[in-house]
């Protein structure tokens, strides 16, 4: 028998290392790093330092180019488990909660400023038209978010609506109508969002669009002088949904914006730090609007004294105001 | 990068660590996207059926309206989650993969190597909304209808058209999604750690001159065609090799003989190209001066 090169004693001396390093990996993925105990935790990065430095001494003198292949396969994993997605989901949520959200929403502010403009230039041109003319409505409001509700509807039909008097359709189904108005908004909003990159033209385009709407269902009510009655069953959830389309919007004109003028960036980085940012800022939406489901099916339908609607509305609003832009800037 | 590269160069992307150490990653192709995607999509429809059909089975079994309506809304949330978290929640993991990317070997990271963040991961799966579903359910609406919308649907097909083939048009087969969220989809196929060669070589001496017929191009050639030992493949290299290094070889067309042979060649060939690399020679094939 020959003496041993001298790259295979390298390994030979080395492979139970890799072997653990692998192994500690395969279950650490398998689960999240909340598998490994607190020695095995710290021995990771040790072990992928051994590891990565193996790599690079094999390069230069060893030629067995499967071990190579190998070393590099492996120090690739536990380079993105180490560099990569942490682990915890519990942390993180904190963490977006009491800090990465509050300040993505701060980031957007002249973009959420935007947006709600382009919402509520929307809003007064649909009341403006459908208060000129009423066959405008139709146009403006789609059949199944109408539910009933036009120009041809009687004013009784139109009040049992907002105070969930007469047949009781609502208050029974309210959980279902709930359910369902959540998975409509979040989708527009997702749709919001996933268009800004088109130089934000779409995502202003929806913005106008569901103004549109809001003014068109307006003028009707005001025509039949229930304005007030159908702002305060709006506003019991409307303050928060409509804040949260806002903050959709806001988030598709950054990307449209970073895509447009990427200023020193190119253009790829550019988009691509906008999108992380409106990322933080969509998954807030998505909270958001499960909020607003929640009050728009349970508590609205349960609260019908028109006063109370309207302190529900505006403390909801005050709470995501503070909440977004009273906290106190902490460093990332 | 230079568009003269072979193809499985061209897709290589290099990532130096913070310890300075260089990884090559090897950018996933679009077949193997769609594959995983298609995979997905598959789960994704099981699920759905399955979810369906269990809710359907709940509210008959109890039997009363408030229980139906129940399941709808279980039934409503739960499409809903589905169609929206399955791929971010799978990729927000620390294997950074769907079910289907793990079928096909592929994960998702930060482009450039970064740390890969939620928020990336929910602006990338985000977009799917706009890249695949919005046509489907446009198609599906449009469908519905006594009277099907021919431009809508034409519509339809060339907005996802133009998303479907989006991966081709770039270097970094990056989809919109990953455009925006600025990441990338690597293959990270699992490596075994294969047996040492050298180790299990028989003692047979050859001399410098021997040995200096080849360079590191044909030693990585030989290592391939020992771990593969396909018979006529070890006949040929081993006859090719005996005739190169003038050396009488009693050939057993591919049987253990000559793949004996081979190895102990190996082993001989790796020692002197290995030693002259630490002399700081790496001689890159035969026609390389030795």
């Amino acid at each position: 028998m020959n003496a041993p090169l001298p790259s295979a004693r390298f390994r030979a001396e080395r492979e139970a290392d890799w072997r653990r390093l692998e192994a500690l990996l395969d279950r650490a993925e398998k689960r999240s790093a909340a598998a490994l105990d607190e020695e095995e935790l710290l021995a990771l990065p040790t072990l992928y330092r051994a590891t990565i430095s193996a790599l690079s001494v094999a390069r230069e003198t060893s030629l067995d180019r499967a071990l190579i292949e190998y070393l590099e396969g492996l120090s690739t994993r536990a380079y993105f488990f180490l560099y990569g997605v942490r682990g915890r989901i519990g942390p993180r949520l904190l963490a977006f909660f009491r800090r990465d959200w509050p300040a993505a929403m701060r980031a957007l502010w002249r973009e959420t400023i935007a947006s709600a403009l382009l919402l509520l230039a929307g809003t007064i041109a649909g009341y403006a038209l459908v208060a000129s003319d009423p066959g405008w409505f139709p146009a403006m409001v789609s059949g199944d978010l109408a539910q009933g509700r036009g120009p041809e509807a009687t004013t009784q039909m139109l009040r049992d609506v907002l105070y969930g008097g007469g047949h009781g359709r609502h208050l029974d189904g309210l959980e279902m109508l709930a359910t369902f108005l959540f998975t409509h908004n979040a989708q527009m909003a997702l749709l919001c969002f996933a268009l800004g990159f088109l130089l934000a033209v779409p995502s202003s385009l929806l913005l106008v669009a569901n103004g549109l709407t809001l003014g068109a269902f307006l003028a009707l009510y005001a025509g039949r002088g229930l304005a007030g009655d159908l702002i305060g069953w709006l506003s019991v959830h409307g303050t928060t949904e409509l804040f949260a389309i806002v903050v959709a919007g806001a988030a598709g004109i950054r990307i449209g914006w970073a895509v447009a003028f990427p200023g020193r960036l190119s253009r790829l980085d550019s988009m691509a730090e906008a999108g992380r940012l409106s990322g933080t800022a969509m998954a807030g939406v998505v909270v958001m609007l499960f909020v607003a489901a929640l009050l728009e099916g349970f508590v609205r339908q349960l609260v019908t004294v028109e006063t109370l609607r309207y302190v529900i509305g505006v403390t909801m609003l005050c709470v995501w105001l503070a909440y977004f832009y009273g906290t106190p800037r902490k460093p990332a | 990068m230079s568009r003269r590269l072979p193809v499985e160069v061209k897709r290589v992307r290099m990532l130096v660590t913070p310890e300075g150490v260089s990884l090559p990653l090897d950018l996933a192709d679009a077949g193997q996207r769609m594959g995983a995607f298609l995979l997905d999509l598959l789960i994704l429809g099981g699920i759905f059926i399955a979810f369906t059909l269990l809710m359907l089975l709940a509210s008959l079994v109890v039997g009363k309206p408030l229980a139906f309506r129940a399941a709808w809304v279980m039934w409503l949330a739960g499409a809903f989650f589905l169609r929206n978290f399955y791929f971010t929640l799978f990729e927000a993991r620390p294997r950074g993969r769907t079910p289907g990317k793990r079928a096909l070997g592929l994960r998702v990271i930060a482009r450039h190597g970064g740390r890969l963040t939620l928020d990336a991961v929910i602006a990338r799966n985000a977009m799917r909304e706009v890249e695949f579903f919005l046509p489907l359910t446009f198609l599906a609406m449009s469908g519905g209808k006594d009277e099907p919308e021919g431009w809508a649907i034409l519509c339809g097909i060339l907005w996802s058209a133009i998303f479907l083939f989006m991966p081709l048009m770039n270097r970094d087969r990056l989809r919109a999604g990953d455009l925006l969220a600025g990441t990338w989809v690597i293959r990270a196929p699992r490596r075994p750690l294969l047996p040492e060669l050298a180790d299990t070589a028989e003692d047979l001496s050859f001399t410098g001159e021997e040995l200096d017929a080849y360079g590191v191009y044909e030693l990585e050639t030989l290592e391939t065609v020992i771990r593969q030992a396909h018979a006529p493949a070890v006949a040929t290299v081993t006859a090719s090799i005996a005739r190169r290094i003038r050396r009488e070889h009693w050939s057993d067309e591919g049987g253990p003989r000559d793949l004996a042979f081979l190895q102990a060649y190996y082993a001989g060939l790796r020692g002197r190209l290995e030693q002259k690399l630490l002399f700081g020679k790496r001689r890159a094939d035969k026609h390389a001066p030795s």
